[in-house]
């Protein structure tokens, strides 16, 4: 940004030094947004989660004489499901790392490690899913269920999102390299991979770990 | 035979031909109506060869003038649709007594009531509010265009695929029935199987996703993009609450997504959120759905109090009084738009405790709004007010809100609130503050401004009688609804019994009337204007000796809006160059950045049309297809890398050349 007052107007003129100067004689880029741009977006899906936490406090202990998280959930299968979902994100960080240091080809592997990760946890969400509805315990049994359901079912529908993006990123960074825009997407990816990081340790701690709560 | 139904049913869902309802002589009249003005427009840009400049200039346009304009004529054209479900209840009201059932039955009435809610909030007040933000916001900071040039587009068109599906419901299926909120248990499955509620659902839900983006780029925009100089303080006040406009937007519209998602999960997949057993909660929905709906309406009206500052500053030649203040006024209200959420049902018995606090806090929001009155009163004392058809609007918000805001204030009270819950009383109140505030903002924005968008003012004579058609009617229309509310009279009603009451509504329909005219008047104006835009015209970019930076550019402004980005030093930036005699540059102009056309964001758009369209009728194999194709058409558009173009220097010196010679002859 071209800060610094001009000496001389384009019009030859000569200000006077009292005189304020009203433009920028050069050119003018303003602040790139992206970034602050996509914490913002984050910063609204946050609320969606907000909003379907909040719902699930206010029903999750709503059984309607079914099942109880008590029963249902299996918590070294949750164990493991966590375990990936954290380990992508470290694997996420060495990507990133990486790329600051122009490695293209690393880039690529810790991306594609990272992307079988959670396509592991989503394998096993699928899993704990049809599990529980075989059982009988189907989001239609209770509203408990109902906001079990919808609350993980969101999260793992954003992971699916992420990996969908991940995999798209890949092919752009094979045909562009780590160009600028490439990284600033990767940067965006990597806010939204360890949101949702994020987001899964409330739903491990809240609704897991206290379902199984008596 | 059967494998034929079968086969049926799985392409059209459960579109059938009884559903094009053929039957309703109101409807199919409307249809008749509707099909005649589609194929003269359709018609008129074929025969005239327009298609190509309609694709290339506006709806590709990523320009935030262009797509500020689309917004301003959405808005319009929707406010048509929401005025004639307005005036067909206030008939209905005025006819349906005794033994006369009037001519809407209950079925099509119910429809209509819910149809003018969701419209004038959705598709009316949010595109205008969007489409003068997106116009104005740019060229007050002095910004080339918004931070995010595509998502603009595809904000927009996402926004006209909500209006589209709701103009369908009309001509195929049918509308909700539920109110404006569609509240649960009667807006579940059980109660209501057809599908009103979900053109309601995915109109709300694809338009919403246009607005929540919009609001994350003016966001972004404001903070990033403002000229050199331009610290937070000396923005302008309109700046300012579309600012806080759009973080209310980031932050409101997630909750109703969410709450409107957890509504089709009830009615798609069968869970039990809001429903009456297996332990759902109905009072869930309306908590979450107040959480958006309360910040809705300071989303709405923020802006209005932006350019009623912004006015009553230019046409009382003024600096405006207590600047300072009005921003913390506006911030103050921001914050605490979300801590009153609960007094739009105090009768669901949370309690004294829950209910005082409510109430507390929303009779404390009335102070930094009266904070905004007294400053606008002080900005008047003394200056030299010119009676511009702006001003006109302005002063008449002032009165109109201030009545609206106590009676705001009584309904805050819970007693109160208890005996006049559900009544007229309450539809007086918010047409009170919506119109007098939102809607007379809103027209002041569009008077004021419009001889920079289009280069000539509008005619003062019909924008007068626009004003006065649209103040006495509005008095007349909803002053007899608060007598009826306080009589006991409840809302949504569409037949009574009391012929003593008839005469109020009678009263009420002719200001309907009068609005009507008023309606017509600014239609008339925008007409008779374009026909005298000659002697309108606007030749120095500053019609109304404004004090803002987009008075400094010509009318209208060229597409990359300043030759050289401003610097500022002053609050009234424009102002002050004025005052110091500035000069425009006239030489050493330089290549300029600009975003390109993209046509991503009315593809995209589209699909999501068809995929609403497809899960509102359950066409399950189309709504695969399209939820695919756009997630395909998405990620093609992301392999798009060259996004920008360099305006030459030869067009800029062009461009400002032609500006000179226009000024040495008129000026």
């Amino acid at each position: 940004m071209s800060d610094t007052l001009a000496p001389t107007l384009p019009g030859g003129a000569t200000p006077s030094s009292t005189e304020p100067v009203f433009y920028v004689a050069g050119e003018h880029h303003p602040k790139n947004g992206t970034l602050l741009g996509f914490w913002v977006y984050l910063m609204s899906d946050c609320l969606i989660f907000a909003c379907l936490f909040a719902t699930y406090g206010v029903l999750g202990r709503n059984y309607a004489a079914g099942p109880s998280g008590a029963d249902l959930f299996d918590l070294p299968l949750v164990a493991a499901n966590t375990t990936l979902l954290l380990l992508s994100s470290i694997t996420y960080g060495f990507a990133m790392l990486e790329m600051r240091n122009q490695r293209v080809g690393m880039v690529q592997l810790w991306l594609a490690i990272t992307g079988i990760l959670g396509l592991g946890f989503l394998s096993l969400e699928i899993y704990e899913f049809t599990h529980m509805i075989a059982e009988g315990a189907g989001p239609q049994r209770s509203a408990f269920l109902s906001s079990f359901f919808t609350l993980v079912g969101t999260h793992g529908l954003h992971v699916t999102f992420g990996i969908i993006w991940l995999v798209t990123l890949m092919a752009q960074v094979r045909h562009h390299g780590l160009i600028a825009e490439n990284r600033r997407r990767l940067m965006c990816l990597s806010l939204f991979w360890h949101f949702l990081d994020l987001i899964w340790i409330g739903v491990f701690t809240f609704v897991y770990l206290m379902g199984v709560l008596p | 035979m059967t494998d034929q139904t079968d086969l049926t049913q799985l392409i059209f869902g459960r579109l059938t031909l009884e559903s094009i309802p053929y039957h309703e002589p109101i409807l199919v009249v409307t249809f008749i109506v509707v099909a005649i003005g589609g194929i003269l427009v359709l018609g008129g840009i074929t025969y005239f060869g327009k298609w190509g400049y309609l694709w290339r200039e506006w709806f590709t346009s990523i320009d935030h003038k262009r797509i500020g304009i689309m917004y301003i004529i959405l808005g319009i054209i929707m406010l048509l649709r929401g005025f004639s479900d307005a005036i067909m209840m206030r008939a209905q009201q005025a006819i349906a007594f005794g033994d006369s059932a009037g001519y809407l039955p209950p079925h099509h009435y119910d429809q209509i009531f819910t149809a003018h809610g969701v419209i004038m909030i959705f598709f009316v007040a949010m595109p205008l509010v969007t489409g003068l933000m997106n116009y104005i916001v740019p060229l007050q900071i002095g910004a080339r265009d918004v931070a995010f040039p595509f998502l603009n587009n595809f904000s927009f068109w996402m926004t006209a695929s909500g209006v589209v599906l709701v103009m369908l419901s009309l001509f195929i299926g049918e509308f909700a029935r539920t109110g404006w909120l569609a509240y649960p248990p009667l807006s579940g499955i059980a109660h209501s199987p057809d599908v009103g509620v979900d053109y309601y659902i995915w109109a709300l839900q694809i338009a919403g996703v246009g607005t929540l983006l919009s609001g994350v780029n003016l966001l972004v925009t404001i903070v990033k993009m403002r000229a050199p100089g331009m610290t937070m303080m000396r923005m302008p006040i309109f700046t300012w609450t579309a600012l806080c406009t759009n973080v209310l937007i980031v932050a409101a519209f997630p909750v109703l997504t969410a709450v409107l998602a957890l509504l089709t999960m009830d009615r798609y997949v069968g869970t039990n959120f809001f429903t009456a057993d297996f332990g759902g909660n109905a009072m869930m929905y309306v908590n979450l759905i107040w959480i958006w709906g309360h910040p809705e309406v300071y989303i709405l009206i923020l802006p209005a109090f932006g350019v009623f500052s912004e006015v009553v500053a230019t046409f009382c030649r003024k600096r405006l009084f207590g600047y300072a203040s009005m921003v913390y006024a506006t911030v103050v209200i921001t914050v605490l738009s979300y801590l009153v959420w609960l007094h739009h049902f105090f009768t669901m018995g949370s309690g004294a405790s829950v209910n005082s606090f409510f109430g507390i806090t929303t009779m404390i929001i009335s102070i930094p709004t009266g904070a905004k009155i007294f400053n606008w009163l002080f900005t008047m004392y003394r200056g030299r007010i010119r009676f511009e058809v702006p001003m006109l609007w302005t002063m008449g918000f002032m009165v109109t809100f201030v009545i609206g805001g106590m009676t705001g204030v009584l309904l805050a009270v819970p007693p109160a609130d208890f005996v006049l819950h559900n009544s007229l009383f309450l539809i007086a109140h918010f047409h009170n503050v919506i119109i007098g505030g939102v809607l007379f903002g809103l027209m002041a924005g569009i008077t004021y401004w419009f001889p920079k968008a289009f280069g000539y003012k509008l005619d003062p004579f019909w924008g007068k009688c626009s004003f006065w058609f649209w103040l006495v009617g509005f008095y007349i229309a909803f002053m007899p609804l608060y007598a009826l509310g306080l009589m006991g009279v409840t809302r949504r009603v569409n037949h009574f019994d009391d012929a003593s009451l008839q005469i109020w509504f009678q009263v009420a329909a002719f200001g309907a009337f009068l609005i009507a005219l008023g309606i017509a008047s600014f239609l008339i104006q925008l007409v008779v204007s374009y026909r005298r835009r000659e002697s309108l015209r606007d030749f120095t970019g500053d019609p109304w000796d404004g004090r803002t930076l987009e008075w400094s550019t010509s009318s209208p402004p060229p597409n990359y809006n300043f030759a050289f980005t401003p610097r500022i030093h002053d609050q009234d930036a424009w102002w002050q160059m004025k005052q110091h005699g500035y000069q425009r540059p006239q030489q050493g102009f330089i290549p300029i950045h600009m975003p390109k056309n993209t046509w991503a964001g009315i593809v995209l758009a589209g699909i999501s049309l068809v995929m609403g369209f497809a899960l509102i009728w359950h066409m399950w194999p189309l709504a695969i297809l399209s939820f695919v194709s756009l997630i395909v058409v998405a990620i093609v558009h992301t392999f798009n890398y060259k996004r920008d173009y360099y305006v030459p220097a030869e067009d800029v010196v062009q461009t400002e050349a032609a500006r000179t010679r226009l000024l040495e002859q008129h000026v």
